[in-house]
Formats: structure tokens, C-alpha cells, sequence
């Protein structure tokens, strides 16, 4: 394996029960990539994200170079969820390392990490239900906590879900500030293309058992984007 | 007295720290089958003149052990399994046990208090609390989302299984204080109570201990004050305690 290799996928399939998500997937990525994941419903773009993540069964290989500390943040997580429990915000934090094995390396609190993901008020949101925080900031915090520990992967589903248009872009360019300002190799899974254009350096683009990895200008062709947007697409690269 | 005292004191507030997790985990009607399981148990100590908590124990682990087996084996809903067996032990507990003294194992009997009972109380919740510290927050993280608490190093599995494991322990130890069929009713609604009283985690399980305590120790109170059988006191003034604070939380602006 290449040294500036980060994540080395052979011949890797998933299953469930008898239906084949992924199937015989080969994939390589550098350190500090910042990859787009598309593709449509059902292409298994979660699957992915699940099994290098470590919490799926699979056959295949999939390796991480260098036990690089990954931080997972998987879709639908929601508001109304976090209402259900009185827990502040400052609760939820400290959860993060609890049952951590390894040494915690950052030492910056949890005041920092909500601030560098420009949330106001931090003191106020600190004790707070992150429940009643609004979409804007939930989807910060959610980042926020993300980044505690300085993790050298982020590995995103969907962060946007259920976000106005408004805040998805901010969401999208705070992540992409992130990987910018540090050491980081972000994957996000999206259906947004201006975000794929935009940010993405290398996209891969899942469809039924096959996938393609690569610059977007190579892999996003025409008959590719209509298959995953169903209609007649026009993507404008300014 | 005294004795008694300190035990349903204990029971109480280790009954009603656990059940913070049962309402949040939305679990609460998981000690009413948990306590009815201990029916036969409770009824062949009666028989047989041995302590009711270990007929309790026995039976609501081989009653968990029958339901976890019947689950791995049919193809039936969990529900469906627990309600059958459920409903099979209780019927097995009553044709066992002698009607003359059925009002024991259905609403307990504090004169059964022995200091055994204190010290398996006081012991039994020094390990749970100690013990929770860590899982709390686990079970929490994992009921807010499975899988960041898998990513986080949370061993969800395990933590639930010691979760029911240590309610299953506090049920067969709440027979005695409140009988079989209000074990549910100690644990579920102190926690009710203390969820409306909080905004923060550490604040509702203390919260919900204080609860459980303070409606053991009225319940007691009352008890010696008119005679009548402590369990339903202590689960009255447990629902005087939820009263109270739901009064106060619909008053908030």
C-alpha cells in the first residue's frame, strides 16, 4: 500500500440476507481527499459508509493506513430523538470520549469546538436540550461534536437531511472550512451536485453493484447523472 | 422498623433511578411482566417457608431464560412471546399459591423485612450506582442513536443486557415492599416524575432516585400512621409526587 494511501477497499461485498448491496468493490483513497459519495436510493452509498466504518459485517478487505481515528456521523439523526431525553448539550459532549479507549488527544474544550463551527452564544447553547436548538445550529452542533478528539476522518451520511436549501450550502462549506483549515479526509454522502462540483476533489458514484471513483469531470457523465437523477440533467461547471 | 425503613428507602431509590432509563428507553411496561414472572417463585416460598425474594429471582430468570429462548426459536414478535408466558406463569402462580395468603405476594408484606433484606438492599444499589456511572451514559447515547454509540466505543448489547439484568435484580427485591403487581408502578413513576421536574441527565437520575426514595419512606410513614398495607401507599405517594410536579410544569409559562 501506497504510503499517502488512507483507505484501501479489495473485493469488498456486502449482503443482507440474500440481497447483494455492494459487490466486489475495489477502491483507493489518499489522505486528505475530500470525497464526495452519490448515487441513487438503494445504490448502498450507507452500506459503504457502515462498512468502513467497522460496523458491518462484510467479506472482502478493508483497510485504514496508519489506525487513523475516525468519527462516524450517521443519517437521520434528529431533533424530536434528542427531546425525548432532559440532556444539555454540555451532557452530550462529554459522552464523546467516555468509552474511548485510546488517549484523547485534543485538548480543546467543548466551548472551542462549538465556536470554531461558528455557533453563537456558545454558553447558552452548552446548556441547552440539543433538541431545542434550532435546524441551523443542531446540524453545527452536530458537526462540532464530530470534530471533538480532532479525528483524521470524518465520515458523513447525509448531513443535511431535513435542512432549508439555505443551510444545507452553509453546512456543506463549514465541513469543507474544516478540511481546509486541518490535517482531515472527509467522505460525505450527498445528493446535492453543486456541493459534488464545488468541494469534492474525487467523487464516487455507487449504482447498483457498481461504482465509479474518480474527478468529477470523468466519472459525473451525462448518462450516469440521468440514471441517478432519473431525468434529463444540465450540470454548468463555471 | 428502622430496618424496614432503610430497606424501602433504598429499594425505593434504587428502583426509581433505574426507571429513568425505563421511561426514556420507552421500556416502562417491561417491569410489569418482570414482576409477574416472580409469581410462582414468590408462591413456592410461601409454601415452602423460604425466603420470597429467592422464589422471585429463580422464577423471573427462568421466566426471562423461557421468553429469550421461545424468541431465538419462533418467529413471533417478542411482545407475543412475553404476553404468552407472562400470562402462562401467572396462571401456574396462582393455582401455587394459597389464597389465604395471596395478599402478600400481590401487594407485599413489609413485616417480611428481615436485616437480610437491608443488606442485599444497601448492596445490591451501591453496586448498581457505582456500576451505572459508566453504562448510563452508554444506554442514553445508544437509545439517541445506536450507531454513533457503536462508533463512539459503546458496547450497546452488553450494556442493555447488565441493564435488564440489574431491573430484573430490583423487581424480585421490590416483591416484598409493593407485591408483585406494582413492581412496575416504583420504578416507572418516580421517573415520570423526575422527567418533568429536570432539563439535564444528572439532574433526572438523582432526580428520579430522590423520588423513589422520599415515596417509599411517605408510603411508610402512612403505613404505620393507619395500618393499611405499605405497597399501595408507597405507589400513592409516588403518584402524589408526579401529581404535584405535573401541576407545576403545566403552571411554567
Amino acid at each position: 500500500m501506497k504510503e499517502n494511501t488512507i483507505l484501501k477497499v479489495s473485493g469488498l461485498s456486502v449482503s443482507y440476507g440474500e440481497e447483494e448491496v455492494i459487490k466486489n468493490m475495489d477502491l483507493e483513497v489518499e489522505r486528505g481527499e475530500f470525497v464526495a459519495i452519490i448515487g441513487p436510493n438503494g445504490a448502498g452509498k450507507t452500506t459503504f459508509m457502515r462498512a468502513v466504518a467497522g460496523m458491518l459485517d462484510y467479506s472482502g478487505k478493508i483497510i485504514w493506513n496508519g489506525e487513523p481515528s475516525i468519527s462516524y456521523l450517521p443519517e437521520r439523526l434528529s431533533l424530536a430523538k434528542f427531546r425525548e431525553y432532559p440532556l444539555t448539550v454540555a451532557e452530550f459532549f462529554k459522552m464523546h470520549r467516555m468509552y474511548e479507549t485510546s488517549p484523547f488527544r485534543s485538548s480543546k474544550s467543548h466551548y472551542e469546538v462549538l465556536e470554531s463551527v461558528g455557533l453563537e452564544d456558545v454558553d447558552f447553547i452548552l446548556k441547552k436540550n440539543p433538541g431545542e436548538l434550532s435546524s441551523g445550529q443542531f446540524q453545527r452542533m452536530l458537526v462540532a461534536w464530530a470534530m471533538l478528539g480532532d479525528p483524521d476522518v470524518l465520515l458523513f451520511d447525509e448531513p443535511t437531511t431535513g435542512i432549508d436549501i439555505g443551510g444545507e450550502e452553509t453546512i456543506h462549506s463549514l465541513i469543507y472550512k474544516l478540511w481546509k483549515e486541518r490535517d482531515l479526509t472527509v467522505f460525505v454522502i450527498t445528493h446535492e451536485l453543486n456541493v459534488v462540483y464545488a468541494y469534492a476533489a474525487n467523487v464516487l458514484c455507487m449504482r447498483r453493484k457498481e461504482h465509479f471513483y474518480g474527478p468529477p469531470d470523468e466519472v459525473l457523465t451525462p448518462e450516469r447523472l440521468r440514471e441517478i437523477y432519473g431525468t434529463e440533467i444540465k450540470f454548468h461547471v463555471h | 422498623m428502622i430496618i424496614s425503613l432503610i430497606t424501602a428507602v433504598t429499594i425505593g431509590a434504587i428502583a426509581g433511578y433505574l426507571g429513568t432509563l425505563l421511561i426514556t428507553e420507552r421500556m416502562a411496561l417491561v417491569g410489569g411482566p418482570l414482576g409477574h414472572l416472580a409469581l410462582p417463585g414468590v408462591a413456592l416460598g410461601i409454601l415452602y417457608g423460604f425466603d420470597i425474594f429467592w422464589g422471585a429471582v429463580a422464577a423471573i430468570v427462568l421466566g426471562a431464560a423461557v421468553i429469550w429462548l421461545i424468541n431465538l426459536s419462533s418467529r413471533l414478535p417478542l411482545e407475543a412471546v412475553t404476553a404468552v408466558v407472562f400470562a402462562g406463569t401467572v396462571a401456574v402462580g396462582f393455582l401455587l399459591l394459597p389464597m389465604d395468603e395471596a395478599e402478600e405476594a400481590l401487594i407485599g408484606d413489609i413485616a417480611d423485612i428481615t436485616l437480610f433484606d437491608a443488606v442485599l438492599a444497601v448492596l445490591v444499589s451501591v453496586v448498581v450506582f457505582v456500576m451505572f456511572r459508566r453504562l448510563y451514559n452508554g444506554i442514553v447515547l445508544a437509545g439517541i442513536s445506536e450507531d454513533i454509540a457503536v462508533n463512539r466505543g459503546v458496547k450497546v448489547k452488553l450494556y442493555r443486557f447488565l441493564y435488564l439484568a440489574a431491573v430484573a435484580l430490583v423487581v424480585a427485591m421490590e416483591v416484598k415492599l409493593v407485591g408483585i403487581l406494582l413492581t412496575a408502578a416504583l420504578m416507572a413513576i418516580p421517573a415520570a416524575a423526575a422527567k418533568g421536574m429536570v432539563k439535564s441527565l444528572a439532574g433526572y437520575r438523582i432526580t428520579g432516585a430522590f423520588a423513589g426514595g422520599i415515596s417509599a419512606a411517605g408510603g411508610l410513614a402512612l403505613h404505620w400512621a393507619t395500618a393499611l398495607p405499605a405497597g399501595p401507599l408507597i405507589i400513592l405517594s409516588a403518584a402524589a409526587i408526579f401529581f404535584v410536579t405535573l401541576a407545576q410544569g403545566s403552571s411554567k409559562p
